[in-house]
């Protein structure tokens, strides 16, 4: 009982995570931003609900399905997104006027695309 | 526990509202990688909200699919030919 009780909490903390990074990919004014704000709470509230699950579910069968998923969901997200965000740099896509730093242009990888 | 299904849809709506209303098309390849992540949490709350267990196959499934949807759509916008 006193693990359906933690797994809730975990489970409520996960879905705000969710709504919260969702808004930001509304809020906020460019690909960047959004990708940062939008894939940083949106794995993070995923990964939460599913370590709820394996709380709720115990250790059997679901439970360690939802344990592995978890690690999927840890592994292959943060990848995806740094992926989108490296295409999205080198297809030209513009930063927001209000943008400070650009480092990735700095680099020499990034120099050669700005010859091109 | 159901109200955590309404909330995963709002937020679904409101990736969704990003896909149709995104400047760039990196906008929208951003959404469709975070309306994959979102989609996962909805199965597994899914499963614990009607007591299936084959919803998490679902989640793990998706999960996976969504990494290469996202890999590939990452080669698109970089100008790429899909086969390098």
């Amino acid at each position: 009982m006193v693990w359906h009780v933690i797994g809730y909490i975990l489970l409520v903390i996960g879905v705000f995570f969710d709504l919260l990074g969702c808004v930001g990919l509304v809020r906020l004014p460019d690909v960047y931003n959004r990708l940062q704000a939008a894939t940083k709470c949106v794995t993070l509230g995923t990964a939460f609900l599913l370590i709820g699950a394996f709380f709720i579910f115990g250790f059997n069968a679901a439970g360690m399905k939802a344990l592995l998923c978890a690690a999927f969901v840890l592994i292959s997200s943060p990848t995806g997104a740094h992926a989108l965000a490296r295409g999205s740099h080198r297809g030209g896509v513009p930063l927001w006027e209000g943008s400070v730093v650009d480092v990735y242009a700095e680099d020499a990888e990034g120099e050669k695309i700005k010859e091109e | 526990m159901t109200w955590m299904l309404y909330i995963l849809l709002l937020s679904a709506f409101l990736c969704l509202y990003r896909i149709a209303m995104g400047p760039t098309p990196p906008d929208r390849a951003v959404s469709i990688d975070i309306l994959g992540t979102l989609m996962v949490g909805f199965c597994v709350i899914a499963a614990l909200v009607w007591n299936r267990d084959f919803y998490l196959n679902i989640a793990i499934s998706w999960a996976l699919l969504s990494y290469v949807g996202s890999i590939a759509l990452a080669k698109f916008l970089e100008n790429r030919s899909f086969d390098e």
